[in-house]
């Protein structure tokens, strides 16, 4: 016997590998002409992955303090072997995380696929969602820079605007009234210890469920199947999805390099805790939508402070959008209409008033 | 007494009811019409409140100077403006009578203690019979001085004054007479960036500075003067205006013996460097007023690098000529401040490439940044006129300028090295991609599939 063999027969006594390995083999992935958004899920998944990596590797340097993070990364950025490639592979793909998950959640929404029985994969994709910006808003601060800084500073401000428990929020996320050191390693231990433990949870929770349910089929692509069952086409998940997605995650990788090389992310001026705000200060790309919501609106809308009036919206908003499944409960699996329009409206909002907000900025 | 309760009682009740009335009524015409009332309330009362004030307090002298011709017109709303209006200081304080009375022989007689317009050579004094008080200012401003007027018995203008020179400025030529602003208010003729247009008043009149055959220049010259552009220009407030070197009230033009002194008191280590040097002696003994000689007084511009050397423009050939050792000096000074200078830009342009390259470099511009100083310093060491000591800063620049372009050279290197990093794995990456894209293929062509 080989010794591949060997080792094969040694785990299938104690895991039953070929039980696994058959299981692996008659798993399908749904083909229709949707598919290419079945991929969005496993590039986040991979982007994922590859923050995990780099971050670790980040963390051989970086210090969290307030004399050491901006010369740490600057050493990283300067001195470190391919540090620079690590560092900028690390902050362009988080960017690009957060987009393919945006992007995800768009796919899900618009392909129905958090339809009974898939309400609390849905659930958990929304939360992982959220953590996924959590990890943006609080990687954001570490480099310890001046545009970092107010960012966080205006960032955490809002957060102050929830009735009752906006000041303990506030005085929790900050570790202190304003924004300090103290903040910078509260941050740094939800990056790098709180945020990885519980998406690394929900990472498995979610692929459990979506190993548990199967691809979803769009409803329409559904229909069109029941009338013709001959139309059913599937893809075994592996090798073939498989080397596909792989082939997409090069892809990925490569982009990232290239924006590596060419453009490195900036590291800008040392955050000054006694300078006056820097002009332009304005959140990355992904809250842009809700900064210029709150420019949208008024000092005061009827009673209420404005920025507690967007505040509140946007948790509402969310809160509602996340329950989804729940709402959408149609008995003919094909949706209610105004959630459906709701998404649009939602989509267009989001990419509008993010261009917008560019736009004025210029 | 009981018809007087009586009425009190019903007029009470009245008050009420119209009180009740106002509430409804309020409530009825709704918020519209209270705001429109509101905000005509302050629509109109700024402009019926000078009335109001004059009412308030009589004031027969402006109500009649008001209305007369110059020289006896005063303005009502510049006078309300002014310092004094503002401290409460009226007319009669400083000019005697009776404001109250509307019978101008009564307002101005003599049993009112009236004293009328003081002649121009009793000005200094009249001014001085509060300001020379300090018991007196102190009641307004404890902090102010009361020097003036002494200084100003120092002052030419004030030599020229007590010889029955009446042409010279007096308190009021610079301060003005009823609209005298604080001289912190930007508005006021002795604010910093006005002074020298209040002093050009006189001094660059040609016909009223006849008599005393000065120049009359000075203002054109100052107006192109790095002095006006920085406090004019920029607003920079530290920068020196006519006062700044000549004195305020104790005006005098500096002595030539005195020149460092004046310039000193900002430019501090050139002046110690000045002190030090072989040029202090020389020039004293040839009678040169320091820094003037190189700089000029009132159209001091930038200095720049070809101030000093051997070329033409250069100060140094007014006394040095070819073949002395002090020509040869200022020749060599001026190259080495030139190759610093060059070093420095050169340094700032790699880095810059590298920069929009994408590396790092911020470190290395701070690096630079001590060059800079090393070059300033340079600069200001020329007023030594040794040549050991400008090499000293000239050395340690050009030492971080080779660090700092070295360090350019490195990063251009590494941009250029991830460019070609970067096309070599995209090739691995699209073999690699065209590798799976054949396996696919051939995965998907085969009898299982």
């Amino acid at each position: 016997m080989s010794a591949p063999a060997k080792i094969r027969n040694w785990l299938d006594e104690r895991f039953g590998w070929d039980q696994l390995m058959a299981f692996v083999r008659h798993k399908t992935v749904p083909t229709h002409r949707f598919s290419y958004f079945y991929f969005l899920g496993g590039m986040t998944l991979f982007l994922f992955g590859l923050q995990v990596v780099t971050g670790i590797l980040l963390l051989m340097y970086y210090r969290p303090t307030p004399d050491g993070a901006f010369e740490s990364v600057q050493y990283i950025m300067t001195q470190v072997p391919f540090g620079w490639l690590i560092r900028s592979i690390h902050s362009w793909g988080a960017n690009a995380m957060i987009l393919t998950a945006i992007a995800h959640m768009f796919s899900v929404f618009f392909l129905k696929s958090y339809r009974k029985p898939r309400e609390l994969t849905w659930l958990s994709g929304m939360i992982l969602l959220f953590l996924v910006l959590a990890f943006g808003f609080s990687g954001y601060l570490l480099p310890w820079n001046m545009l970092s800084l107010f960012a966080t500073k205006v960032g955490t401000n809002m957060a102050a605007q929830v009735p009752l428990l906006g000041h303990w929020i506030l005085v929790f996320l900050r570790g202190g009234p304003d924004v300090t050191g103290a903040t910078l390693t509260r941050f740094f231990g939800f990056h790098v210890a709180v945020l990885p433990g519980l998406a690394t949870l929900l990472i498995g929770l979610h692929l459990l469920l979506v190993q548990r349910f199967g691809m979803s089929v769009p409803p329409t692509v559904e229909a069109e199947w029941k009338v013709d069952p001959s139309k059913v086409q599937e893809l075994r998940f592996f090798p073939n999805f498989f080397l596909r997605e792989l082939m997409a995650w090069y892809i990925a990788l490569a982009a990232l390099g290239a924006l590596a090389a060419f453009r490195p992310w900036e590291l800008g001026q040392k955050a000054d805790l006694f300078a006056s705000a820097p002009a332009g200060i304005r959140p990355e790309w992904y809250f842009m939508f809700m900064f210029q919501t709150l420019r949208f609106l008024p000092a005061k809308v009827g009673p209420f402070a404005g920025d507690l009036v967007g505040v509140l919206g946007f948790g509402a908003a969310a809160l509602v959008w996340t329950c989804l499944p729940f709402f959408d409960n149609d008995k003919r699996g094909r949706g209610k209409r105004w959630i459906a329009g709701a998404g649009v409206f939602a989509l267009t909002y989001f990419v509008g008033a993010t261009a917008y907000a560019y736009l004025v900025a210029r | 007494m009981n018809t007087k309760r009586h009425r009190e009682w019903m007029k009470s009740r009245a008050e009420v009811r119209l009180a009740a009335h106002n509430r409804e009524w309020m409530s009825k015409a709704g918020a519209f019409w209270f705001a429109l009332l509101f905000c005509s309330f302050f629509f109109l009362v700024p402009a019926r409140l000078p009335a109001q004030t004059e009412a308030q307090q009589k004031n027969s002298c402006l109500t009649c100077h008001s209305q007369l011709d110059a020289p006896l017109h005063v303005d009502t709303q510049t006078f309300a403006e002014s310092i004094h209006a503002q401290k409460g200081i009226t007319c009669v304080t400083c000019h005697g009578g009776n404001s109250s009375s509307d019978d101008p022989t009564e307002a101005m007689s003599a049993a009112a203690g009236f004293k009328g317009a003081p002649q121009r050579k009793q000005v200094p004094t009249f001014c001085a019979s509060c300001h020379a008080n300090a018991a007196y200012m102190r009641n307004f401003n404890p902090s102010l001085r009361t020097d003036q007027y002494s200084q100003y018995l120092t002052s030419v203008h004030g030599h020229l004054l007590a010889k029955g020179d009446t042409h010279v400025a007096v308190c009021v030529d610079c301060h003005g007479i009823h609209d005298i602003l604080p001289p912190d208010d930007p508005r006021s003729s002795v604010y910093p960036t006005n002074v020298a247009e209040t002093c050009g008043k006189c001094h660059a009149n040609a016909a009223y500075m006849k008599v005393y055959k000065i120049p009359t220049n000075q203002l054109t010259l100052y107006n192109t003067s790095v002095h006006h552009a920085e406090l004019v220009g920029k607003g920079d407030l530290s920068a020196p205006t006519c006062s700044t070197c000549h004195g305020s009230h104790g005006a005098a033009p500096p002595g030539v013996k005195s020149v460092v002194n004046v310039c000193a008191t900002c430019h501090v280590f050139q002046a110690q460097l000045f002190d030090a040097s072989p040029h202090h002696d020389a020039f004293s003994s040839l009678g040169l007023p320091g820094c003037v000689t190189c700089h000029s007084n009132h159209g001091i511009q930038a200095p720049s690098d070809a101030f000093i050397g051997v070329r033409k423009g250069a100060v140094c050939l007014k006394c040095h000529s070819a073949g002395e050792p002090g020509y040869d000096a200022a020749a060599k000074i001026h190259t080495e401040l030139t190759n610093l200078d060059a070093s420095v830009t050169h340094s700032r342009d790699i880095l810059s490439r590298a920069e929009q390259a994408g590396v790092e470099v911020g470190q290395i511009q701070m690096d630079l940044d001590q060059a800079r100083d090393d070059l300033t310093k340079a600069r200001v060491s020329i007023h030594s006129a040794d040549l050991k000591v400008v090499d000293q800063n000239i050395e340690a620049g050009l030492k971080v300028t080779r660090a700092t372009y070295k360090a350019g050279q490195a990063a251009l290197a590494q941009a250029s090295y991830r460019r070609k990093g970067l096309f070599i794995s995209l090739g691995i990456t699209l073999l690699v991609l065209l590798s799976l894209a054949l396996l696919i293929r051939k995965l998907e062509s085969g009898p299982h599939f």
